[in-house]
């Protein structure tokens, strides 16, 4: 689980304690040999959005629900069906199922009416505006 | 098929989250998450490809052995990756299918990232109830 982020007062300070928070949760799921949230995301930014991809193979939208709460808080509810068969035998069964939940803190605030999701490819996509005024503003510089 | 028919090919690699990733070229190749099936009919293979769409899958079934392969574009590219949680690559994997499988029949479906290949048994390891005449 991603633990919550203190609001932090310097920006470039904050985008380090992202970086750490994201690598330190990535080497404790390795260290354990496996998961411990599903479905692990991935994230990337530019000046004008946040974008947060997580691989749901198998699911349509309408076993998902996405929230976001307040400004920042991002939270992914669904349900992995697995296939029943009436009669045969399973050899394996290595794909993830079952119901999960998970919430993360954004490194930024976000609009939450303009966020777009698209699921294709078993691929979820969620493009996130950041709100006016946390983008870079350019400041002229009189001479 | 039992354990010893259907052994993958390949199990050499290391293991990371139940994951095989060996490096090829220059990206990362993942071994996709499977689920395996089998009835008197056919053997079904269910392989989570998330991101693969038809145009850059590959299934082959040659010499008894199946190998699928998708392509993954990278992501994103335009923007600033600020970190993760799992790595993207092609996916690859190989099994050996012990039982006679009737190639010319064998189907494949690819939906929301989940490909499904049937591979239909030949009649003749179909098991078959011989019936015992009596006088």
């Amino acid at each position: 689980m991603l633990t919550r982020w203190q609001p932090f007062p310097n920006w470039a300070n904050e985008l380090n304690r992202v970086h750490k928070e994201l690598n330190r949760m990535f080497e404790r799921q390795n260290e354990q040999g496996g998961w411990k949230a599903f479905p692990p995301m991935n994230i990337w930014q530019d000046d004008n959005q946040l974008v947060i991809e997580a691989e749901l193979p198998g699911m349509a939208m309408e076993d998902l629900e996405i929230l976001i709460d307040g400004e920042n808080r991002l939270t992914l509810k669904g349900q992995r069906q697995q296939k029943q068969m009436e009669s045969g035998t399973w050899h394996r069964r290595e794909r993830i199922h079952g119901e999960f939940r998970r919430s993360i803190d954004l490194p930024s605030v976000i609009d939450a009416d303009r966020v777009e999701a698209t699921l294709k490819h078993g691929l979820l996509t969620i493009v996130m505006p950041k709100r006016d005024e946390v983008k870079p503003r350019k400041i002229e510089v009189r001479g | 098929m039992n354990e010893v028919l259907c052994k993958e090919a390949k199990t050499k690699e290391a293991k990371t989250n139940g994951n095989v990733a060996e490096f090829t070229r220059e990206k990362v190749t993942f071994s996709p998450l499977v689920d395996i099936w089998e009835d008197q009919q056919e053997i079904v293979l269910i392989a989570d490809m998330p991101g693969v769409d038809e145009h850059h899958l590959d299934i082959e079934f040659e010499n008894r052995q199946l190998t699928i392969q998708g392509r993954v574009e990278k992501r994103h590219p335009e923007l600033t990756f600020l970190g993760g949680e799992y790595e993207t690559g092609d996916f690859h994997r190989t099994f050996a299918i012990g039982d006679a499988i009737d190639v010319a029949r064998i189907s494949a479906e690819l939906k929301n990232g989940v490909l499904t290949v049937h591979l239909p048994k030949v009649e003749a390891v179909k098991p078959r109830k011989i019936p015992i005449k009596t006088e």
